[in-house]
C-alpha cells in the first residue's frame, strides 16, 4: 500500500506552469499521488511541503532560468530538515551546460523541452528510495 | 440546381478517392475533410461576411492598404540582464532594420519587487531587463529618441509604474507625452488565467486599468492603453479557437469595466490592441486571425454599440508560437518561424516579433536574433506573401475555417457570459480547466504519435549539445543593488515619502481618483518600483492563485 | 530515529514519518500506534465536509489562521479521493494553504482515500492521533462528502462543519440531505453569490424537519466568503461555542466514546475484511464457485453460509 508520493511544485516567480500540470496530470494516471503547489513559490515553502507530506519525490519546474540560485536551494533545506532519501528532479528551459552543475547539487535529474511525460514517470519509478 | 449538380460530382470524387486512399495514419490535427468546395461555404456572402480592407467586418484586415501601405512593424521583443546592456540589443536591432522597440523585462520587475526584495533572488535580469527606478529606464532608452520610435512593453501588474517611468525619460529628453507611441501589455486576466505575473486582487487591478484608459485618453493619444493577449493563453495550451474566444471574453470585460467607470466607448475602444500567437498549422492560423477580426467588430458594433469604426477594428501584435520551438535539432526552429511568419503575415498582422532557434534552451544571442529578424524581412521583400491583400480571402478552405473558429469562438463567449463574465469564468477556475484539458491531449497526443513534432517525437537523431548560448550571470543582482542604493542615496527622499503617502492616501480613495498622476509623481522623485509596488500591495492586498488540476 | 518519542518532543519530521508509517501500513505502525495512543485524546476535533467546489480547503486555511490568531495550534488532514482508475490522486488542497507553511504552529498533511479496502478512516485516525500527541490544539480534519468512508471520518469528530454554496442545482440536493444531519454547523459559503439567502431559508427548512443530532443544539448556519476571508471569524465563534456546549453539557464524552467505538469496529471490520479479500475473494476456490453459480449448478445462499462458517469457525 505504499504509494509513491509525489509535490510538484514552481519555485521563483515564473508562472509558466503549463509542463507542472501537464507532468502533475500525467503522474495521477500513471499512479502516483501527485501534491501540486502551485507557482511563486519559495524555497522554503517547498521544503516544508514536502516534509509534511513526507513525499518521496520533489519535482521542481522553472523556465526563468533561475534554476542554478533555486533547484539547489530546494535540496538544501531539504537536507536541513533530515529529509535525506528525497528524490529531487527538475524540468524547464534548462541549458545542457547547467545539468552537471544542479547534478553535483542533488538534482538527480534534469528533462529539458520535448521530454514525454512517460521518461519522467519511469525515471521516478527506477529511482525512488 | 448548380450545387446539386456539385454535390453529385463531390460524392463521386469521394467514392472514388476514398477507394484509392491508403488509410493515412490517425492524425490530431487533421481536418476531417479531404477536399473543400464551394458546398461548404453555404450561404456565403461576400459583402457581409468579408468586405473590403479597411470596412466592416474587417475580415480581410483592418486598412484598406494594408502591407501596400507600408509593411507591419517588425517588432523584436527584447530585453536581458541591465539596462545597459539591453540598450545595446535596442540600438543593434534599430539599426538593422527593426521598427519598433518591445522590452521584456524580468520577473521581479513584472511582479513589482525591487531586485534587492529577497522574493527576487535568482531572477534578477534572468528573462528579461531589471528596472528598479527611473534611473535604469533612463539608461534604457538613452540615444533613442522616443517621439521616433514606438515601444511596446511587456508589462502588466505594475504597467502603470512603466508608463510613467517611459513618460518620465520622454519628458527629460525633451518629448512631450502627447508624441509618444507604443503599447503597454496591461492585460491582467489572462495573467490570473494563463501567465501567473499578477500582483493585486481582480477588484483594483481592474480600476488601474481604467485608471490608465482614461489617462492616456486626456494625455497620451497615440498610447495603446492594453493590449489584450491571447498569446499567452495559447502557450498555455489552448487550441486556436479557445485562444481568441477566451481574450475576446476578456476585452468584453475590459469594455464593460471602461463603461462602468462613466467612460464613453468611441472614447477608448480606438486605444485597445490585441496579441496573437503564430503557431504551426499554417491556415489554421490565418483564418484563426480572420475570425478573430470579423467576431471584434461584431461585438464592438452589435454588442456596445459603437460609433467610430476605429473602435470595431482590431488591431493586433503577434509573436511566432514559443512552445512550438525545439530545445532537439534546434535549426529547424528557423523554418519553424518562419512558416510562422507566413501565417502571420497572410493573416494581416500589425506588428510581428519572430522567435529565435535557442529560445527552447536561453535567451538568444545576437546571431539567432539577427536570423530571426532577416526571416521577417525575406517574409516580408521575397516572398509574396505580401504583396495583395489577404490572400487567402475567398480559399473555400480558408473561409470554411474561419467560418467554423468564429462559430467556436461565439460558443465559448457565450458560455462564458452565461457564468457571468470573463473574471467570473476565470475566479470559478472554468477558462484555466479548458486550457489545461487542451494542453494535457496535445501532451499525450505528442506522446502516442497522434502528433508528430519533427526532431521530438519523429525523425530523432544523436546531437551535440548546442554551443554559444547566451548566458546572464548572478552578478546583475549584485550591480542592480548598487544602483537602488545609489538611487536612494542620492534623491530626496522627503520627496520620495511625500509622493508615497500622497499615493497612498489616493489608493484609499474609490476608483474616480485616478492613480496615474500620483505614480508618475513618485516615479519622477527616484521612488523604486517596489517602493510604489509596495504602497500599492499594503492598500489593494495581494492575489492568490487557487489553482486545480 | 525512535518515532514516538521524537513526536512527543515535537519532532515535525517524525510526525510526518509517523504518519507514513500508519498509511503506507509498514511493519513499526502498529508499535507506534499501540505506543502513542496514552498521549492522545487531548486535541479538539473538527471535521469539515461538502459537496466538491463547496470551497473547503480555502475555508479550512482561513479558520486555521483564525485559531493561530487564538493562540492555538492546529494540524490539518485533507483528504482526496484517488482516481478509480490509474490508483493515483492529484491532493489539491495543499495549494490553498501555502500561506501557512511557514508558521510552525501549524502541520497539514494530505492524504489520499486509495479505494474501498485501504482503511480509510483508520489511517485519518491514526494520523489526526499522532498530530495530537505531537500537541496540536486543534485539528481539522477536512475531505469531500460524497462516499460513505468520507463521511464517516468527519461524523466522528467533536465537532461536524459541513459546507454548502449557492446555485449548485438539483445534484446538491441529495448530497444536502445526506450530510446535512451530521452537521452540527452549517456554513454557507460563496454568500456573496446569487442564491444564498434561498438557500438559508432550504437549510432552516431541513434543520426544521430533521430531528436534532444532538438534543439542545440547534446547528447555527453561518454565512462565509472564505476567497475574501469573511465570515470566518463567526464560525470560529460558533465552532467554540459548539464546544463549549459540549462540555457543559457533558456530551463531549459521550461523542468520544462514540467515536472509539466508531473507530475499534471499524479496525475489526477493516481487519476482517481484509481476512475474507484475502483468503476467500482472491482464490481459485472462490473463482470455482462462482463459475459454478454462473452455469447454475450451485446457489449462492449454502455457499455463503458454508464460506461464512468456515471463517467465523
Amino acid at each position: 500500500m505504499a504509494n509513491i508520493k509525489v509535490l510538484v511544485a514552481k519555485p521563483g516567480l515564473d508562472g509558466h506552469d503549463r509542463g507542472a500540470k501537464v507532468v502533475a496530470r500525467a503522474l495521477r494516471d500513471a499512479g502516483f499521488e501527485v501534491i501540486y503547489t502551485g507557482i511563486r513559490l519559495t524555497p522554503e515553502q517547498i521544503a516544508e511541503a514536502a516534509l509534511q507530506d513526507d513525499v518521496n519525490v520533489v519535482a521542481l519546474s522553472l523556465l526563468s532560468g533561475a534554476h542554478n540560485t533555486l533547484f539547489p536551494k530546494v535540496v538544501e533545506l531539504l537536507k536541513e530538515k533530515g529529509m535525506n532519501d528525497v528524490l529531487v528532479i527538475g524540468g524547464g528551459v534548462i541549458p545542457e551546460a547547467d545539468i552537471p552543475g544542479l547534478k553535483a547539487a542533488g538534482i538527480a535529474e534534469v528533462f529539458t523541452p520535448g521530454t514525454p511525460t512517460t521518461k519522467v514517470v519511469d525515471f521516478i519509478k527506477a529511482n525512488v528510495k | 440546381m448548380a450545387n446539386e449538380t456539385l454535390k453529385a460530382g463531390f460524392d463521386k470524387y469521394m467514392a472514388e478517392a476514398d477507394a484509392k486512399c491508403a488509410k493515412f495514419p490517425e492524425r490530431a490535427n487533421l481536418e476531417p475533410n479531404r477536399l473543400y468546395t464551394p458546398l461548404d461555404l453555404e450561404g456565403f456572402d461576400y459583402e457581409r461576411d468579408l468586405g473590403f480592407p479597411g470596412e466592416y467586418p474587417y475580415t480581410r484586415g483592418v486598412q484598406p492598404t494594408m502591407y501596400r501601405g507600408r509593411f507591419w512593424t517588425m517588432r523584436m521583443y527584447a530585453g536581458f540582464s541591465t539596462a545597459e546592456e539591453s540598450n545595446k540589443r535596442y540600438r543593434y536591432l534599430l539599426a538593422n532594420g527593426g521598427s519598433g522597440l518591445s522590452c521584456a523585462f524580468d520577473l521581479p520587475t513584472q511582479i513589482g519587487y525591487d531586485s534587492t526584495d529577497p522574493m527576487a533572488e535568482g531572477e534578477v535580469g534572468k528573462v528579461g531587463v531589471a528596472i528598479d527606478s527611473l534611473a535604469d529606464m533612463e539608461i534604457l532608452f538613452d540615444q533613442i529618441q522616443l517621439d521616433k520610435v514606438s515601444t511596446s512593453m511587456t508589462i502588466n501588474a505594475p504597467a502603470s509604474v512603466l508608463l510613467c517611468m517611459y513618460i518620465a525619460v520622454a519628458k527629460k529628453q525633451g518629448v512631450p507625452q502627447e508624441a509618444l507611441r507604443g503599447t503597454i501589455q496591461n492585460d491582467i486576466l489572462k495573467e490570473y488565467a494563463a501567465r501567473g505575473t499578477y500582483i493585486f486582487p481582480p477588484k483594483p487591478s481592474m480600476r488601474l486599468i481604467t485608471n490608465i484608459f482614461e489617462y492616456c485618453s486626456k494625455y497620451v493619444p497615440k498610447w495603446n492603453t492594453i493590449s489584450i493577449s491571447g498569446y499567452h493563453i495559447r502557450e498555455a495550451g489552448s487550441t486556436a479557437a479557445q485562444e481568441i474566444a477566451f481574450t475576446i471574453a476578456d476585452g468584453i470585460a475590459y469594455v464593460e469595466a471602461a463603461l462602468k467607470a462613466g467612460m464613453d466607448v468611441d472614447a477608448f475602444a480606438g486605444r485597445l490592441s490585441f496579441f496573437w500567437n503564430a503557431h504551426n498549422n499554417v491556415l489554421e492560423e490565418v483564418a484563426k486571425f480572420r475570425a478573430s477580426r470579423r467576431v471584434w467588430a461584431k461585438v464592438m458594433k452589435e454588442r456596445f454599440h459603437a460609433k467610430k469604426a476605429k473602435s470595431m477594428m482590431l488591431r493586433f501584435h503577434t509573436q511566432t508560437a514559443g512552445s512550438m520551438l525545439t530545445a532537439q535539432q534546434p535549426n529547424n526552429n528557423i523554418v519553424r518561424v518562419a512558416l510562422q511568419t507566413a501565417a502571420a503575415v497572410m493573416g494581416g498582422t500589425q506588428s510581428l516579433h519572430t522567435n529565435s532557434k535557442d529560445e527552447a534552451l536561453a535567451l538568444p544571442t545576437t546571431e539567432s536574433v539577427t536570423i530571426a529578424l532577416r526571416t521577417q524581412q525575406i517574409v516580408a521583400y521575397e516572398s509574396g506573401l505580401a504583396d495583395t491583400i489577404d490572400p487567402l480571402g475567398g480559399s473555400y478552405y480558408v473561409e470554411a475555417l474561419t467560418n467554423k473558429l468564429e462559430k467556436e469562438c461565439w460558443e465559448y463567449i457565450n458560455k462564458i457570459d452565461e457564468i457571468g463574465g470573463a473574471p467570473e469564468a476565470i475566479a470559478k477556475g472554468y477558462i484555466q480547466k479548458e486550457i489545461q484539458d487542451s494542453a494535457y491531449k496535445w501532451q499525450m497526443d505528442v506522446e502516442a504519435g497522434r502528433r508528430v513534432i519533427v526532431g521530438v517525437n519523429k525523425f530523432t537523431q544523436e546531437e551535440e549539445p548546442p554551443k554559444n548560448l547566451l548566458r546572464v550571470d548572478g552578478s546583475v543582482g549584485k550591480l542592480q543593488a548598487e544602483k537602488i542604493a545609489k538611487v536612494k542615496a542620492t534623491r530626496d527622499n522627503a520627496k520620495v515619502k511625500e509622493t508615497l503617502d500622497a499615493l497612498e492616501k489616493a489608493c484609499h480613495e474609490d476608483e474616480s481618483t485616478n492613480l496615474v498622476p500620483f505614480i508618475l509623481a513618485a516615479v519622477e522623485a527616484y521612488a523604486t518600483e517596489g517602493e510604489i509596488c509596495g504602497v500599492m500591495r499594503k492598500v489593494f492586498g495581494e492575489f492568490k492563485a487557487h489553482t486545480a488540476l | 530515529m525512535d518515532i514516538v518519542s521524537e513526536i512527543l518532543k515535537h519532532n515535525r519530521l517524525a510526525l510526518a514519518k509517523g504518519i507514513t508509517a500508519v498509511e503506507n501500513e509498514y511493519d513499526n505502525a502498529v508499535d507506534i500506534m499501540t505506543r502513542i495512543y496514552a498521549h492522545t485524546g487531548h486535541a479538539y476535533v473538527i471535521g469539515i465536509t461538502g459537496p466538491p467546489g463547496a470551497g473547503k480547503s480555502t475555508l479550512t486555511d482561513k479558520i486555521a489562521k483564525e485559531f493561530r490568531k487564538r493562540g492555538k495550534t492546529v494540524g490539518i488532514v485533507a483528504i482526496d479521493p484517488t482516481s478509480p482508475y490509474s490508483g493515483g490522486a492529484i491532493l489539491g488542497d495543499r495549494i490553498r494553504m501555502m500561506d501557512l507553511m511557514m508558521d510552525s504552529g501549524i502541520f497539514i498533511r494530505s492524504m489520499a482515500t486509495r479505494g474501498s479496502l485501504g482503511g480509510l478512516s483508520q489511517k485519518a485516525g491514526d494520523a489526526v492521533k499522532l498530530m495530537d500527541a505531537f500537541g496540536m490544539d486543534v485539528i481539522l480534519v477536512e475531505t469531500v462528502g460524497v462516499g460513505q468512508s468520507e463521511v464517516d471520518i468527519v461524523k466522528t469528530a467533536d465537532t461536524t462543519m459541513v459546507v454548502v454554496i449557492p446555485g449548485m442545482g438539483d445534484d446538491i440536493q441529495a448530497i444536502k440531505a445526506g450530510i446535512l444531519e451530521i452537521g452540527d454547523l452549517i456554513t454557507i459559503n460563496k454568500a456573496d453569490r446569487e442564491g444564498a439567502d434561498k438557500l438559508n431559508i432550504e437549510m432552516e427548512m431541513m434543520l426544521e424537519l430533521n430531528n436534532e443530532k444532538i438534543a439542545g443544539w440547534r446547528p447555527p448556519i453561518n454565512r462565509t466568503i472564505a476567497s475574501k476571508d469573511i465570515g470566518t471569524v463567526e464560525v470560529v465563534d460558533s465552532i467554540v461555542a459548539h464546544r463549549k456546549f459540549l462540555m457543559d453539557t457533558g456530551k463531549l464524552a459521550d461523542i468520544r466514546r462514540e467515536r472509539i467505538k466508531s473507530e475499534v469496529t471499524d479496525m475489526i471490520n477493516v481487519r476482517v475484511n481484509r481476512y475474507i479479500d484475502k483468503n476467500v475473494v482472491r482464490t481459485q476456490e472462490f473463482e470455482d464457485t462462482i463459475g459454478k453459480l454462473q452455469n447454475r449448478e450451485m446457489e449462492p445462499y449454502s455457499v455463503v453460509d458454508n464460506i461464512v462458517s468456515k471463517v467465523l469457525k
